[in-house]
């Protein structure tokens, strides 16, 4: 993957000194190591702040500034992974940009990392990340440890099966090999073997810890409403503090409202403070839309996400 | 799919239903609310998803 993104800066510069795009919106290094953070560039000088690499967990098409469209704002080139480029396909959907708009620069993906396994490894602060091929060295002040990368990717890494962007105008690199699983939803069916009272449980103490901050909400791309429900106050959907009721219903009216458009990119679960694994709710919805309706979001450009759109044939058989 | 989600949280799917009804339909819906009442009456009372205001 190291190899990627001196095409990425190569692209990146060619868009900017033509200005075929007024910016572009990749990866630059995080302020502390085994960190990312996205970063729009307006000149073809900087792209050499572009990285791309292992810890690019977030999903840039959280950035292309929502209601681009209705605000007729010129073209932005973003770097896109498999499932960035997917929700990218959903805001073009969902008119939040047009495809004119926007100019995906595709990159092959083998996956990111999971920072909470790699910081467990460890008593003391990461020092240092580096990656090799699919070798990654941290180092910390007490100890240096090798990992394969393929043993601390991230669940949703493990079980996508969309590493290659569906729709990109340029690729940074050649595709690489999507996987195929046995199993796809193991954790759903999981939970579901659990009886009623022990599924209460396991969501209660899911999301014991949540705080309340919003990151995992503000950093998923499919949610752009300009006023989230959980800060409406008249009228008031829902309590806003810690009360274990209002925790549960915000959690569940978010992934809710992902149905049929949740990509499994994994941002929300990144985005997390507190190490709570939301995707547990998304999930679900994503299996269903797979059974239900032959759905995967974000892969075509001219279906509407299940929910959004009626056909004769739904299943109904749940409506009386 | 909210039905579903819901169930997967633990809540019994007895006390999810859907129904349309047009405004003409009064026996229908009379048919549907005793169905639901008997329904929910066979589980008892919930337990889940109930706020309570004295915690
Ligand atoms: S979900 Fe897929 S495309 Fe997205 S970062 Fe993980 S492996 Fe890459
Ligand atoms: S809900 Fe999470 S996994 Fe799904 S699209 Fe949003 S950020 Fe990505
Ligand atoms: S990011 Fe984590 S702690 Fe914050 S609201 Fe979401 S689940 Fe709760």
């Amino acid at each position: 993957m190291d190899t990627c993104i001196e095409k990425i800066r190569a692209i990146g510069a060619d868009l900017l000194a033509k200005g075929t795009v007024e910016k572009v919106i990749g990866f630059a290094d995080g302020s502390i190591p085994m960190a990312t953070r996205p970063m729009a560039l307006t000149s073809d000088k900087d792209v050499d702040k572009l990285v791309f690499n292992s810890v690019c967990g977030l999903n840039l098409a959280n950035y292309v500034s929502k209601n681009s469209l209705s605000n007729k704002e010129g073209k932005i080139a973003v770097v896109a992974k498999g499932c960035d480029a997917r929700n990218l396909v959903t805001h073009i959907v969902e008119n939040q940009i047009s495809r004119e708009q926007i100019y995906i620069i595709g990159v092959p993906c083998t996956g990111m990392v999971d920072k909470r396994k790699i910081a467990a490894l460890f008593d003391d602060e990461i020092t240092g990340f580096e990656e090799h091929g699919d070798t990654l060295t941290i180092t910390s002040a007490s100890k240096t440890e090798t990992v394969k990368k393929a043993d601390v990717l991230r669940h949703n890494c493990r079980v996508c099966t969309h590493r290659n962007p569906p729709v990109y105008d340029v690729m940074a690199g050649d595709p690489v090999e999507e996987q195929t699983l046995d199993h796809p939803y193991e954790d759903v069916d999981q939970i579901a073997a659990m009886d009623l009272d022990a599924r209460w449980a396991y969501f209660e103490n899911l999301t014991k810890n949540c705080i309340r901050c919003y990151a995992c909400r503000n950093a998923c791309p499919l949610c752009y409403c300009p006023t989230c429900f959980v800060d409406e106050s008249s009228p008031q959907w829902v309590g806003k503090g810690q009360n274990e009721i209002d925790v549960t219903t915000f959690h569940f009216l978010r992934a809710f409202h992902c149905a049929g458009r949740c990509t499994d990119c994994g941002a929300c679960v990144e985005a997390c403070p507190m190490g709570i694994n939301v995707r547990d709710f998304t999930r679900k919805l994503n299996k269903d839309a797979l059974e239900l309706f032959g759905w995967e979001a974000g892969l075509v450009l001219d279906k509407r996400p299940p929910l959004d759109a009626y056909s004769p044939n739904d299943p109904n058989d749940f409506i009386k | 799919m909210m039905g579903n989600l819901l169930e997967h949280m633990g809540v019994d799917r007895d006390r999810i239903h859907f129904s349309w009804i047009s405004s003409a339909e009064a026996t229908k819906f009379v048919d549907v609310v005793k169905e639901i009442s008997e329904k929910v009456r066979a589980l008892g009372p919930n337990k889940k998803f109930v706020k309570d205001y004295n915690k």
